[in-house]
């Protein structure tokens, strides 16, 4: 397996508690990976380190087949590297239109000239709609993405990602607030990213994980407790007791 | 390309005729055009308020659509003052030099002249040695350049100090106004080489144009004026639609996420920051010409806090709404402090408007944030049916400067 990316020996502390504990964490180029773990188990915070928002005290993260370290690169530079991020909570721009939001994250130019210049090109219309058909959107290509419903806005947001075209994906409890029907749809738009790349995906809702149907990376206080398939995992005892027994 | 701004903005025409129909008016009403029914004063008055919505204009950009609530536009504004008032007065003075010492037995030599310029420009601060600055005193053109290169490097330096380190919200609107206030104190001492708290003066003479009355002058002052304003609006119009419009919204909504779409946010941040300094610098090269003096009292942080005041009256993250609230505060301020609102006698105490009007003005602001924050311009929304969304009092996205429940539209 040709390693995307790698974390290694990483950790960190807020006030004195470690929140991420001696963590190592690595995911191929096209594979789906699941993370559960109870609350507070450091999920986020993983997910944190690896787009840049938090430096880890110690431990090395490597990006891509040169061997990158992403340690020290700003957010705006990791994001353009390939490793696109999907928030716990829905994050859209809730003040602009469904098409704007994904121009605004379609792969192109980031730079503010090439923005400033920058004109829709028939392509780029057709992929905008190409993804909001993708996510359940394309009728609400005018609509403001504020006035979505919580779920259309995980979609959205989704869907955004996919635009950035990434070749990892970060993905944060997608499926929260959604309609059972929702989630199956969720479901089969991130198997079919993570045959053309990395998927991570973050999630309490073992149904869910189960149909992703991948390997799974339990974590608890920071640190890797357990991996594998997710029947593996869940017959293992220490995860029975931190997590699945209570 | 004209017509996709107009199609996808009717204000933009609307206020571009609106703007074209004043001036037609008050080029008519003018002295200058025989019916004298405007005096020339207040043409003047008119003109610089045109240039005060332009700094309005460059405010909102940065504010209302960017997020960064500045409290230092107006040093920008200042400075571009400054930059036209050296050549000025500059050359005003050389002029008056030249004519005196035509009449002396010798004609006089350069070095004389210079130094005679040095004494009349000097002379009120206890020196006639011309400071480093103005070395090029004597050139329109690159006095004109550092109108905008001045300001612009200026917020170049700040911005880069301030976006790089992440400074914030409050935090950044409060270095701006040390920003400001320490430019202030600078220009107050006698040897920071523009006459400490003289300033400059009889900027209202432009060299060249003796024969020219005042009557006339305001007259183009005033379309100079207006048409600053109506390309500073055609370039904010251009800036705040398409992508670029959509990137600097969302940093003004939710900076984080436009992070991490790989946008370098700091970057835009400057851009905007620099490119609405040099607006103000424009603005405020075209304003004090036509008020006549400029001194260090103009750029204390107070007419900053009063920019962002006026936007926020008029509505910010609406262009038009920066111009209305500009033109309207400004123009019912110089009405009440002029001295031409009548007095109300209380029996115990009669109320004088100019030691009043301040208090007035801080409590409109108040109330307009606490119970209209559309401002003045969402009366135009009662009239094109624009609501806002019902969000429950949620803002629109996390950040500091992030658009309101009721400042956004459906
Ligand atoms: N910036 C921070 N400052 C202080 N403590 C933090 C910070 N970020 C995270 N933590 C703490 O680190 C721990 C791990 O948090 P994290 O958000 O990563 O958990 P999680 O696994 O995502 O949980 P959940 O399932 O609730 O989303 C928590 O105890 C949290 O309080
Ligand atoms: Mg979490």
């Amino acid at each position: 397996m040709n390693t995307l990316l790698e974390v290694s020996g990483v950790s960190i502390s807020f006030d004195g508690f470690k929140a991420i504990n001696n963590l190592t964490f690595a995911i191929g180029a096209a594979e789906m990976r699941a993370i559960i773990g109870p609350n507070g188990a450091g999920k986020t915070t993983f997910m944190d380190i690896v787009t840049g928002k938090t430096k880890p005290d110690e431990g090395r993260v490597i990006w891509g087949e040169k061997g990158q370290s992403l340690l020290g690169l700003s957010e705006a530079r990791i994001a353009r590297e390939g490793i696109g991020r999907k928030f716990q909570k829905p994050t859209v721009f809730e003040d602009q239109s469904v098409q704007d939001n994904l121009l605004m994250a379609l792969k192109n130019k980031r730079g503010p000239f090439s923005v400033l210049f920058y004109r829709p090109s028939a392509a780029d219309l057709e992929r905008v709609e190409e993804l909001a058909t993708t996510i359940g959107l394309n009728e609400q290509l005018a609509r403001k993405s504020g006035e979505l419903s919580h779920g259309q806005k995980q979609w959205l947001e989704i869907g955004m990602l996919l635009a950035q075209e990434p070749r990892l994906l970060l993905v944060d409890e997608p499926a929260a607030g959604m309609t059972p029907q929702e989630r199956e749809h969720t479901t089969a738009i991130l198997v079919e990213a993570a045959k053309t790349r990395a998927v991570v995906v973050v999630e309490h809702d073992m149904e869910f994980v189960r149909r992703l149907d991948c390997r799974v990376t339990v974590l608890h206080e920071g640190s890797v407790l357990a991996e594998g398939s997710l029947d593996h995992v869940t017959k293992n005892p220490d995860v029975i007791d931190v997590y699945l027994g209570r | 390309m004209q017509n996709t701004i107009f199609a996808r903005n009717p204000s933009v025409l609307i206020f571009l005729s609106l703007l074209g129909l004043f001036t037609l008016l008050v080029t008519l009403g003018a002295e200058a055009s025989g019916t004298g029914i405007i005096s020339t004063s207040f043409v003047k008055t008119l003109g610089k308020t045109l240039c005060l919505c332009l700094a309005a204009l460059a405010m909102d950009l940065v504010w209302g659509y960017c997020g960064i609530l500045s409290l230092g536009h107006f040093a920008f504004f200042g400075l571009g003052g400054y930059m036209i008032g050296m050549w000025l007065m500059y050359e005003r003075t050389r002029d008056i030099v030249a004519g005196a010492l035509a009449d002396a037995p010798i004609p006089p030599t350069t070095q004389e002249i210079t130094d005679a310029i040095g004494t009349q420009i000097f002379g009120v601060v206890g020196s006639n040695e011309f400071p480093l600055i103005w070395s090029f005193a004597d050139s329109l053109i690159l006095q004109l350049a550092m109108v905008v290169l001045v300001p612009g490097a200026l917020a170049l330096v700040f911005g880069w100090l301030a976006f790089r380190s992440r400074v914030t919200g409050v935090y950044l609107s409060i270095l701006t106004q040390a920003m400001t206030l320490a430019l202030a104190l600078y220009l107050f001492q006698n040897d920071s080489g523009l006459r400490g708290n003289n300033g400059l003066s009889g900027l209202q003479n432009i060299p060249g144009l003796d024969a020219v009355p005042q009557s006339v002058l305001s007259v183009w002052f005033f379309w100079a004026s207006a048409l600053a304003l109506a390309l500073g609006y055609l370039l904010a119009v251009f800036i705040t639609q398409g992508k670029f419009g959509s990137v600097i919204r969302g940093i003004r909504d939710d900076e984080a996420r436009v992070r991490f779409l790989g946008y370098p946010v700091e970057v835009y941040k400057l851009v905007i920051f620099a490119v609405t300094a040099c607006i103000a610098g424009i603005a405020g090269a075209l304003y004090y010409p036509q008020a006549g003096i400029i001194n260090p009292a103009e750029v204390a942080p107070i007419a900053s806090i009063y920019l962002a005041v006026w936007v926020a009256i008029g509505g910010r993250g609406r262009l038009y709404g920066a111009v209305i609230g500009a033109a309207f505060v400004s123009l019912v301020s110089s009405w009440f402090t002029g001295g031409q609102a009548p007095d109300v006698p209380l029996g115990f105490y009669t109320l004088k408007w100019v030691d009043w009007w301040l208090v007035l003005l801080g409590l409109s602001f108040v109330l307009v944030t606490l119970f209209a924050p559309k401002g003045l311009g969402g009366l135009v929304d009662l009239w094109s049916n624009r609501k806002s969304p019902n969000r429950h009092g949620a803002d629109l996205g996390p950040s500091a400067g992030a658009l309101r429940e009721q400042e956004a539209s459906e």
